[in-house]
């Protein structure tokens, strides 16, 4: 099992469906402490990125490759802030993917670059009850499961156990950044919908890894 | 003389975006303004390729580019298009300014030929003009048409009386701000920069009001002659 560029394809798809089931999901989350087009905004970008992938003539050479037109699809498609913050999230990640495989190192990398993506658009730190609260803790995981020789994908397993507790962790915490932020201390007792779609992301990227021949 | 810079107006409405281009374009008719508002089928919310075609077609025409936007994700979006424009982005920036005033007052300095750090400034400085609002009022610095004089410090002064009913609002104020511009000289109106469309307007001098002209510079004669000759003349108000 490698995560190769046809793991990146299966990554996007998977995700796609995944954030296409979770859309009613995903825009009750954000009813609550949002304005409710999360879920619909996701879904119409991550549609227009199958769109895109079943569109290419010329097959991806690199991981980057397929990053990239995820990046540029989410940030044309997605309206609302969650276009250029996953949109510069996978542009990110693409920068340091330019690679035909996936080593755990490279993981790593790839994940480091989307958390950095989220934090230049956002401004977010952890504890703010954003993406961030579930990518933060993802890379952390990641970092110490590649150093202790986890496989490649024992490194997105842990990254993507890691982001959904972190995501947990957001339902007690009051909004200071984003539109929860309006709402003050009314915006405790709600999970974040940034942190839940992310994590739905991250299990995206560990299912597409297990379907992998 | 085409201008040097160009702007690129982002708004979550179109028609913001539209009327806020329309609004500057008439106080800065040689400046290339565009509008990136609203998404692809016109619903509120800011679109990554409207905002992106916007900023190329900008810096394919002119030297350089200022990005004004409205709102949150306006700003992400316009970050985001800088992001993946990378090198070919040195040439552009995006103001942290209020969308009208920042608009109007960066549109004037680029008319003037001013560089992108001028029209950036101009912009940015927009905020501060507004800060407190009111300002010193045209009528209390009424003068008695004094003749023009020159200090031994070489400042020229010269009061002149505003003659449309209207005064100094909006196209006046920018048609003087353009004017000394143009000139190798520094212009204060009321003690207020005459090169700065916003805080002419700010004076809210009115018809009759009194303006007291300071001016300084190798074309402090000039500019200050060519200033009374404009506001007698009641900018095409009359």
């Amino acid at each position: 099992m490698t995560l190769d560029v046809a793991w990146a394809q299966r990554w996007a798809r998977e995700a796609a469906r995944s954030i296409a089931d979770a859309k009613v999901e995903l825009v009750e989350l954000d009813r609550q402490i949002g304005d409710g087009d999360h879920g619909e905004n996701l879904n119409r970008g991550f549609q227009a990125v199958v769109a895109k992938l079943d569109a290419v003539t010329e097959p991806p050479q690199m991981i980057g490759d397929v990053l990239k037109t995820i990046a540029t699809t989410l940030m044309s498609s997605v309206g609302g802030a969650s276009g250029p913050l996953y949109g510069t999230a996978f542009l990110r990640a693409a920068k340091v993917s330019g690679l035909p495989e996936l080593d755990s190192h490279a993981v790593v990398a790839l994940l480091e670059g989307a958390l950095e993506g989220i934090t230049a658009r956002g401004k977010a730190q952890v504890g703010e009850k954003t993406m961030v609260d579930a990518w933060s803790p993802a890379v952390d995981a990641a970092v110490a499961a590649a150093d202790a020789g986890a496989s490649p994908e024992e490194v997105l397993v842990a990254a993507e156990k890691a982001a959904a507790a972190g995501a947990e962790s957001t339902i007690p915490l009051v909004a200071t950044k984003g539109r929860a932020s309006y709402l003050g201390e009314r915006s405790a007792g709600h999970k974040d919908p940034g942190a839940a779609s992310s994590v739905i992301l991250l299990q995206a990227a560990v299912r597409a890894s297990e379907d992998a021949a | 003389m085409k201008a040097r810079v160009a702007l690129v107006l982002v708004s979550h409405s179109q028609r913001l975006a539209q009327g806020t281009v329309e609004l500057a374009q008439q106080m800065a008719p040689q400046v290339l303004l565009l509008a990136a508002g609203g998404m692809d089928d016109g619903a509120l919310g800011t679109s990554f390729d409207r905002v992106y075609g916007a900023v190329s077609e900008a810096l394919a025409a002119a030297d350089g580019v200022v990005v004004l936007a409205d709102l949150g994700s306006a700003i992400l979006t316009v970050e985001s298009v800088l992001e993946v424009l990378a090198d070919d982005a040195q040439h552009v920036v995006l103001a942290d300014a209020p969308f009208v005033e920042g608009a109007v007052a960066a549109a004037v300095t680029a008319h003037g030929g001013g560089t992108i750090e001028q029209v950036l400034a101009s912009a940015e400085h927009a905020g501060s003009t507004f800060v407190g609002s009111g300002g010193e009022s045209g009528q209390n610095a009424a003068g008695d048409g004094a003749p023009e004089r020159t200090a031994a410090d070489g400042v020229v002064e010269r009061t002149v009386v505003v003659r449309n009913p209207m005064g100094l609002h909006a196209r006046p104020a920018a048609v003087l701000a353009r004017l000394i511009a143009g000139f190798d000289a520094t212009v204060t109106v009321n003690g207020v920069n005459g090169a700065s469309v916003l805080e002419l307007m700010k004076l809210g001098a009115t018809g009759g009001a009194g303006l007291v002209l300071t001016a300084t510079g190798p074309q402090a004669q000039e500019a200050v002659a060519a200033v009374v000759e404009a506001i007698e003349g009641g900018f095409g108000e009359l």
